[in-house]
């Protein structure tokens, strides 16, 4: 704690002395910091927060109101069914390297994110190209294999960011891209500095000259840093409770807010006990997600039963396809031959909510005979243990990124563990179907397939709960996708 | 000195009888936590949380609907439990270890007190967190931290109490009378400095409650849902504003169970030193 607290001192010095002249820095706090600092090399969310739109571009990007909106790409055409894409790129763009990007860049960015020893997270996303034509440096040509309804949100997506060939290797630690910011310091364990870029094709595009994504995973440090002033954002507080105190103080503003992160209590369906689908359900009968809600974030949350954000008009409400019933879980688990109980271990991230709804729903899993064993780790920890090496029985963590349903299509690959034909047929069909009556019902039966299968128990959309200082203004209200717009940020008198 | 005479001058002390009269309410509340607790610790019922004090929880409820007596009493086990565990590895080896080096002298005895001062130049705490950190968090792994930061806290000054007797003439007499090594230490040495050993055994166990408290407010010594002062300090903050006294219970525990201690051990120290008594 001492440590952590003369951290917090030298940096209330360092913000101290730059208060005095007109405030054009901003300090946000984030609760997980990325493992590396490059999207197309690894899935965390954390690496999109911080330098998606902000230092790296795709070719669209999504708005906050959750629509594709140009980003490098300035216009686009769709042909010949839905299956060739024609964008149009701006002349004069340069990375922060001075490097020119032109349509070859754009080409060879995704030909590396496709190529079969790719490691891009969204590598998936990218066999559906048959073929990309650069006739000019302005135009890229991509055909489809298939039509994809989702085509333009996957090109938004920090897997698909425009990198140059010549510093692309080195992105993981040094960020080179074309956006408005470029990268000036990560110090691990702490935080990561941005400034504007001085090359950037508008100039006029950015307010705030430097930007510091502060870490703090420490729900309970993270209210005194903002009480401090030493964060002036914290677009997810962990501390949900500390709300009311925020709201009542005239230097602050609370911005509450949907995510696009679903928060399931996670099975690992391809390790006993969660291997038997009698199993997953029990825990689905067991689960009450009222206290888990009110518990671990205050209320806040919004109850789900499948993997599909509530606030979506194509929403369907599974919260009662598994009743909350201790008798009919523990029959399950007997037909399951787990008569008298089962030993499982629930390995929660260090995030607030995961903590907390991890310990509710352990006592929750007990009262049906589940012997549960909370392992708490750390991120890295979970990113490898969990994630990669797939060796956990249960754990929880919010899958933030929009139209991620096609996680269950990716087989014992992916640490869900889930591999099902029907599920692979059903979400191919929704991909390239057009209509969007007929996608409606397809998505509508992904969610009611998800929930049957059980495959995870279903607890709550992650709110953003958001905390800002009052002067700040362009704040996005909810988070259709895990970006930070430092552009649309200013300070206002 | 008698046994009667020692009582009698603890029982003259004013610390020591505070001290004991504390230190005994905390092992009350852990003997009793094993029979009875009003609800269970680890009943979570997230409708009826943070409830102020009342009939039914004597001092409200967490931020899940636990109730906090209950917790605080089977807090106080594992505190002891931790503080006993964690002393007597400390004092079973770090006596060890300080016997073999005054008997032995030499280069063992360098050895073992170039060990003693190379783990004695780290914090405790920070070697705690070390030992956690790469063994992984829980109650065993704090245990073990905290009990290996005592072995050279008892290996030193076993070690110097240990050499004063050995130069005494009665030692000497010992040795004429053909007694080796083994039976001098453990007939004569070991008696006459296990006074010393008593005092400082109380006032580790003391810092040993107070390590596993810090380890597990940092989230490395008792998991969850076992409860533990140092964890609901920790859980206590983020509702501050709301309800202080989830802070202030533990906190007052953690107190009285380290003052009691210490004035125990302090007690302790000025019955056994006449001289000290006698100055004052």
């Amino acid at each position: 704690m001492r440590v952590f607290s003369t951290s917090l001192a030298v940096a209330l010095l360092m913000t101290a002395t730059a208060a005095f002249a007109a405030k054009d820095t901003i300090v946000i706090g984030m609760q997980d910091e990325p493992p590396v600092l490059d999207p197309t090399q690894n899935a965390a969310a954390a690496i999109d927060v911080i330098f998606s739109v902000n230092v790296y571009e795709s070719l669209t990007r999504i708005g906050e109101d959750g629509t594709v909106k140009p980003s490098l790409a300035t216009s686009w055409t769709i042909g010949e069914d839905g299956k060739v894409y024609t964008f149009k790129l701006p002349k004069g763009v340069v990375f922060d390297n001075g490097e020119k990007l032109t349509a070859e860049t754009v080409k060879w960015s995704f030909d590396r994110a496709g190529a079969p020893n790719s490691t891009n997270p969204t590598k998936r996303h990218f066999g559906n190209i048959a073929r990309i034509d650069t006739p000019d440096a302005e135009t890229v040509i991509i055909r489809l294999k298939a039509p994809s309804s989702l085509f333009l949100s996957y090109m938004a997506s920090g897997g698909a960011a425009i990198f140059d060939p010549k510093s692309a290797d080195n992105n993981k630690s040094t960020p080179v891209g074309t956006g408005p910011y470029k990268f000036k310091q990560w110090v691990k364990g702490d935080r990561v500095v941005l400034e504007k870029s001085t090359t950037h094709r508008d100039p006029s595009k950015a307010q705030i000259r430097q930007a510091t994504f502060k870490f703090v995973p420490d729900a309970a440090a993270q209210v005194p840093a903002l009480l401090a002033g030493d964060i002036d954002a914290f677009p997810t507080i962990g501390a949900t409770e500390t709300l009311d105190r925020f709201k009542s103080d005239s230097r602050f503003q609370v911005v509450i807010g949907s995510t696009e992160g679903e928060v399931p209590l996670i099975l690992n369906n391809n390790k006993k006990p969660f291997d038997d689908i009698r199993m997953r359900r029990a825990v689905n009968h067991v689960i009450d997600r009222k206290s888990i809600i009110d518990g671990a974030t205050s209320g806040y949350g919004l109850p789900i039963g499948s993997h599909f954000p509530p606030h979506h008009p194509w929403y369907i409400d599974l919260t009662n396809r598994y009743p909350r019933d201790i008798a009919k879980a523990k029959e399950l688990m007997k037909e399951a031959g787990y008569a008298n109980g089962a030993d499982v271990s629930l390995k929660p991230p260090p995030f607030a909510y995961a903590r907390r709804s991890a310990e509710i729903v352990a006592a929750q899993l007990m009262e049906a005979g589940f012997r549960v064993k909370i392992e708490p780790v750390e991120w890295a920890q979970w990113l490898d243990v969990v994630y990669k090496q797939k060796n956990y029985d249960m754990t929880v963590v919010a899958h933030v990124s929009p139209w991620d349903q096609d996680n269950y299509t990716r087989g014992l690959d992916y640490y869900y563990g889930y591999q099902n034909a029907e599920m692979d047929a059903l979400m191919k069909q929704a991909l390239v179907e057009s209509d969007e009556t007929k996608r409606k019902d397809l998505y509508g039966r992904i969610q009611r397939k998800i929930a049957d299968d059980a495959v995870h128990a279903f607890m709550f959309q992650l709110p953003r709960t958001g905390v800002y200082a009052a002067k700040l203004r362009g704040i996005w209200k909810n988070s259709p996708v895990s970006v930070t717009d430092l552009a649309g940020l200013r300070w206002v008198d | 000195m008698s046994r009667d005479g020692l009582i009698m001058r603890c029982l003259k002390q004013r610390n020591f009888m505070i001290g004991l009269a504390l230190t005994g309410i905390v092992l009350a509340a852990a003997i009793l936590s094993y029979f009875w607790t009003p609800h269970s610790p680890t009943r979570i019922n997230v409708p009826g949380r943070l409830a102020p004090a009342s009939g039914v929880h004597w001092f409200g409820t967490d931020h899940f609907g636990r109730d906090v007596f209950s917790m605080i009493l089977v807090g106080s086990r594992n505190s002891i439990g931790v503080g006993i565990v964690a002393v007597s590895i400390g004092v079973i080896t770090g006596v060890a270890l300080g016997l073999l080096a005054s008997a032995k002298r030499g280069w063992v005895e360098d050895l073992i007190m170039r060990m003693a001062d190379f783990t004695f130049a780290f914090p405790a705490i920070l070697s705690a967190i070390l030992i956690t950190a790469i063994l992984g968090p829980g109650t065993f792994n704090s245990i073990l931290a905290i009990g290996i930061f005592n072995i050279p806290v008892f290996a030193r000054i076993t070690r110097g109490a240990a050499n004063a007797i050995l130069a005494r003439d009665f030692i000497l007499a010992a040795r004429a009378a053909g007694k080796g090594r083994i039976r001098i230490t453990l007939e004569h040495v070991l008696p006459n400095i296990s006074n010393v050993l008593i005092v400082q055994a109380t006032i580790n166990f003391a810092l040993a409650i107070l390590a596993e408290a810090g380890l597990s407010y940092l989230g490395l010594g008792t998991q969850p849902p076992d409860p533990s002062w140092g964890r609901m300090l920790n859980e206590s903050q983020t509702f501050l504003f709301r309800a202080p006294m989830l802070a202030i219970y533990p906190g007052a525990a953690i107190m009285i169970a380290v003052l009691g201690l210490n004035l125990l051990g302090d007690g302790l120290r000025d019955a056994l030193d006449p001289r000290l008594a006698r100055s004052r």
